[in-house]
């Protein structure tokens, strides 16, 4: 058994761990970044469409490239990349991580550890959707996988389920690369993605989005050969009667969520059953003091400008917890008011630096009101929508009045105004 | 003396049971399978119950070979390197109305032969069984009963009989039993499938789903086989221990019930419905939502917390049934034509003592001689390493000596890229194949992180286009073709 | 002799629907609440424009492929063929960001450019 001695361990090596990980060795401490796959980048590497670093870098880039400056920061500044490395178990009494690698078990003890294990796609499987069981059902990231960089096409023919980005995207990548894409189906009566990729998407290559509708069936005996779409109602949610029809294609392409994984950490660490992941504050700690995350393991986020700001931010607190041995214990719960969906951080130090609130909302506006505290501060937001998250800037000022009046809570509310 | 020839047809887990216990003795056996793989028919979908054998109508052909397989299980399972969990069994009454049907199941165990069966009160079976419902009224207890990996029983009995001896063909399917008379009785002459013909002394019909077929082929009394549809929900793991033993209710006229049953790699499985089809949809392995909804509705009034939201997938089974819901094993008119069908419940739990039976008293009496034992015969099996059940240390000796076993490939059930390997080196050419010989695949995530790494594997390791890796059958290619030629 | 369109803008969020009147050489938008909305609509309908990403095949590679793009945004209309172009196109590992796979495409001044880092297998 190897045993390996570090300041900081940062588990996962996409966005946010990539992020987090430059942070750490920026202040002077040793870093390592274990990373299960062959390389790091993560999920970076397969989405080689443009539109990555707008905020970052205030340039638009593919996902390989965006990756690639951060793998080119690490390796300037002397992050130590262990790949192939996959976690067996955390110790939270010792701060020990085990886990097995090509060479045999290595055991990390480390000062702070930041998880940053991203999210998953939700299956085929956890839909229950009747039917057959046959090849041609993929997710979209396998899909995407598959494509560029296996240089293997999934089917001819396919249909999407799910309109948020990456369904939108790979009905793009499909078509693109020589598949004939039928249509994308979504079950709420909104797209849920954005309204860039609709128009780039899908009316560009004239592909048809129903609204309102799903799979309520998949037929086919050994390949997919036709799936049935039923229109829903938008109220009841209920499948509206004689509304069903049938699409030949033998490929169906799923993009109906991402799920947070924490399997590593849930039996000790909070979970939020909103978010679905980690609870942590605006130091990007979790309720465990030396545990740290960022990135769709904490919430599922929309631009990975946002994860990269989430993990550089874990990283500063988590050196700040190296050199100081504790960060400032006393946090406030952020509390979800009107329209307010996933929101992250959920607790404040009151005392800490300014922060990004990341919400995602509930419903449509046309124009919106986010207040703080019950308006203590308001920010108008334009074009609201639950496929956009709203980013707001917490500031020092903002921080020092809350504290000032006092408030045990912070709660966020979203209203529709004229 | 030539050997005599024997081929058995269908190698779902009868049929690999008795090809196995066949090559005990000195014959020329073939086993033919119509799929790619053992095990992938009826004996891939079900509850993978070891029954008690408490229930079976004592005058029945099943009773016969449960309580018989029952006994051998275990043995059976550790020679081939197979799990199992005597985990034991509840037949939960929810009413005081059904607590009569307790006692007639006692009774029946008694005649039955069954041991150590008892019946307890509520407050027994909530104190063992924290998440049944407030409801139960009292239960049946079994200690016998229990859970086990049924295409790994097929599986490894092939594996195992081909070890010692056994012929066994992938993809042919038997379209005809030639038949001529020697000596003044009709005998059989062997098997006609779409590649080829086995000259055969004795066929054995094992053929599940399309036992009927096979009789229709040798022309002796049919067998009136229809498929029951029986549907089911895959829970995760982190519902494994939601209840310790097999949960069962007070059945209906059809079924055993629809029941909460642990899996043997730790997850939950609840189902199945009893839905009889005509003989025409022996294909229709599709759920419905009518079907998922029963599912749903029964177990949730049985067992507390059930959460749908950690579904890991829905699928289907088939059953054949015939009226008299027996099976149907015995010679028939055509000297050399052995019926192993109707294979309903208990099949599974009835397989090492049938392939027993069919060895050691029905193909004697069908070949008129004795068996002859042949020597070196081998009934074990090296059990499948799974480094990731093994202590740690022990895996990563494994690691040392070939570090593929470092490299995991299915993240969510951990399982190596060396395992992979070798259920290649073993056969695996299609992704089923591998799934169900690895479990990888088989964990939360369905394949969304290690589909794409298993098709690479398969396709370094055999050779083929990724694009000509199928699912399980012909015309399941998971890809179409290149993107970049 | 009029042609109608309603195309949704995509120049910022508030994504307003913009409808749009085609009189001869004659463009009247409405709808819009800036002017990044009506120069949106305009350049859509005389000349939309998408920057375009794909793939191009690479030889003795750590991987199949390499992820190109555009070097700006080519008429829409040249997409496809575009696409038609890349698969000409074969590649010899190592190939890095940055570099051009074609040089000023049908005369646009666009070229087509690397974003994958791929080494030798």
């Amino acid at each position: 058994m190897n045993e390996i001695k570090t300041d900081a361990l940062i588990i996962g090596g996409g966005a946010a761990g990539m992020a987090a990980a430059v942070e750490v060795v920026e202040r002077g401490y040793r870093a390592i970044l274990i990373e299960r796959d062959e390389s790091t980048g993560g999920v970076l590497n397969q989405c080689i469409h443009n539109g990555f670093g707008l905020h970052v870098f205030k340039k638009e880039l593919t996902g390989p490239e965006y990756a690639h400056l951060f793998q080119k920061q690490m390796n300037q500044k002397g992050v130590e990349i262990h790949s192939n490395v996959f976690v067996l178990e955390i110790d939270r009494k010792n701060k020990k991580v085990t886990t097995m690698t090509r060479s045999g078990i290595c055991e990390y003890s480390t000062k702070v550890l930041i998880m940053c294990t991203g999210a998953r796609e939700r299956p085929f499987g956890n839909l229950r959707i009747p039917g057959d069981r046959p090849a041609g059902i993929f997710t979209a990231g396998v899909a995407q996988k598959f494509v560029n960089l296996m240089n293997v096409l999934p089917g001819k023919k396919a249909f999407v389920l799910g309109s948020g980005d990456i369904g939108l995207i790979m009905a793009r990548r499909l078509t693109l690369e020589g598949m004939k894409v039928m249509g994308v189906a979504e079950l709420m009566p909104y797209p849920g993605g954005l309204a860039r990729n609709i128009v780039q998407c899908l009316d560009d290559f004239d592909i048809p989005l129903y609204l309102s509708t799903s799979v309520t069936k998949v037929s086919g005996k050994n390949r997919l050969e036709s799936i049935t779409l039923c229109e829903f109602d938008r109220e009841t949610r209920e499948a509206v009667p004689f509304s069903a029809r049938e699409v030949e294609v033998d490929t169906l392409i799923l993009s109906v969520g991402l799920i947070p994984q924490n399997e590593l950490v849930e039996d000790f660490v909070k979970v939020d059953s909103i978010n679905r992941g980690l609870t942590v504050d605006n130091y990007g700690r979790t309720s465990e003091e030396w545990i740290f995350a960022a990135g769709n393991n904490v919430a599922v986020y929309d631009l990975v400008d946002f994860v990269t700001l989430e993990g550089k931010n874990a990283g500063q607190s988590a050196s700040e917890y190296i050199k100081e041995g504790i960060l400032p214990k006393k946090t406030v719960k952020v509390a979800r008011g009107l329209n307010v969906g996933v929101i992250t951080p959920l607790r404040v130090c009151t005392y800490g630096q300014p922060f990004t609130l990341f919400i995602r909302p509930g419903k449509s506006m046309k124009k919106a009101v986010v207040s703080i505290c019950g308006g203590l501060k308001t920010f108008v937001k334009m074009a609201v929508k639950p496929a956009e998250m709203i980013d707001i800037t917490v500031s020092s000022d903002l921080l020092e009045n809350i504290r000032a009046k006092g408030f045990e809570e912070i709660k966020v509310d979203i209203e529709e105004v004229e | 003396m030539d050997k005599k020839k024997i081929v058995v047809i269908g190698a779902g887990v009868i049929g690999s049971a008795i090809s196995r216990e066949l090559c005990r003795y000195d014959f020329d056996v073939t086993l033919l399978e119509k799929n790619t793989e053992a095990g992938m028919g009826v004996t891939k979908a079900n509850s993978a119950i070891v029954h008690g054998g408490y229930d079976d109508d004592p005058q029945s052909v099943r009773a016969r070979f449960c309580a018989a397989g029952n006994d051998m299980f275990e043995g059976y399972c550790t020679e081939l390197g197979v799990d199992f969990k005597r985990i034991g069994s509840y037949v939960l009454a929810f009413a005081e109305s059904e607590m009569p049907y307790l006692k007639e199941l006692q009774k029946k165990a008694i005649v039955n032969g069954i041991k150590g069966c008892e019946i307890h009160d509520a407050a027994t079976i909530l104190r063992r069984e924290e998440n049944i419902s407030d409801e139960v009224c009292g239960g049946f207890w079994c200690p016998t009963a229990g859970i086990t990996e049924p295409w790994m029983l097929a599986i490894a009995s092939v594996e195992n009989a081909v070890a010692n001896g056994l012929k066994v063909r992938y993809e042919e399917n038997a379209i005809d039993i030639k038949k001529s008379e020697k000596n003044g009785v009709l005998s059989v002459d062997g098997v006609l499938t779409d590649k080829n013909f086995y000259e055969a002394d004795v066929v054995i019909n094992c053929a599940g789903l399309y036992a009927d077929t096979i009789v229709e082929m040798a022309g002796t009394q049919n067998i009136d086989l229809h498929p029951r549809k029986g549907e089911y929900i895959l829970l995760d793991k982190k519902l494994g221990n939601l209840v310790n033993t097999i949960i069962f209710p007070v059945p209906d006229k059809k079924s055993k019930g629809i029941l909460v049953v642990p899996t043997i790699d730790g997850g939950l499985l609840i189902g199945p419905t009893a839905e009889d089809l005509d003989r025409e949809r022996r294909e229709e392995t599709s759920t419905t939502q009518n079907g998922l909804n029963q599912v749903v509705e029964k177990t949730m009034s049985m067992v507390k917390k059930i959460d749908l939201s950690l579904t890991v997938k829905t699928f289907a089974g088939l059953r054949p049934e015939t009226p008299q819901k027996d099976f149907v094993i015995g010679l028939t008119a055509l000297k050399g034509f052995i019926n192993a069908a109707a294979m309903r419940s208990p099949g599974l739990t009835s397989a090492p003592a049938i392939s027993k039976y069919i060895s050691q008293v029905l193909v004697p009496e069908s070949i008129g001689e004795n068996c002859r034992e042949k020597a070196g015969f081998n009934p074990v099996r090296k059990k499948d390493v799974r480094p990731a059940t093994l202590p740690a240390e022990d895996w990563e000796k494994l690691v040392k000596e070939d570090d593929r076993y470092g490299n995991i490939v299915c993240l969510c059930n951990k399982i190596t890229e060396m395992e992979i390997i070798e259920a290649v080196k073993k056969g695996a050419r299609t992704v089923d194949s591998v799934k169900f010989r690895t479990r990888a695949s088989f964990g939360r995530c369905q394949g969304g992180f290690c589909l794409p790494k298993i098709v690479e594997i398969i396709s370094r390791e055999t050779g083929l286009e990724p694009e000509k890796i199928r699912l399980s059958e012909n015309g399941s290619e998971i890809l179409i073709g290149k993107v970049r030629i | 002799m009029g042609n109608k369109k309603e195309i949704t803008c995509i120049a910022c969020p508030i994504g307003c629907s913009l409808h749009v009147e085609i009189n001869g050489s004659e463009i009247t938008v409405t709808g819009n609440r800036c002017k990044r909305g009506e120069n949106y609509a305009f350049n859509e309908i005389t000349n939309p424009r998408r920057t375009v990403t794909s793939n191009v095949k690479v030889v003795g590679g750590e991987f199949p492929l390499a992820s190109v793009k555009t070097s700006d945004a080519i008429p829409k209309k040249m997409l496809f063929d575009l696409i038609e172009s890349l698969r000409e196109i074969t590649l010899k590992a190592p190939v890095h960001i940055g570099d051009t796979v074609i040089k000023n495409f049908r005369d646009t001044g666009i070229d087509v450019l690397i974003t994958r880092e791929v080494g030798k297998k």
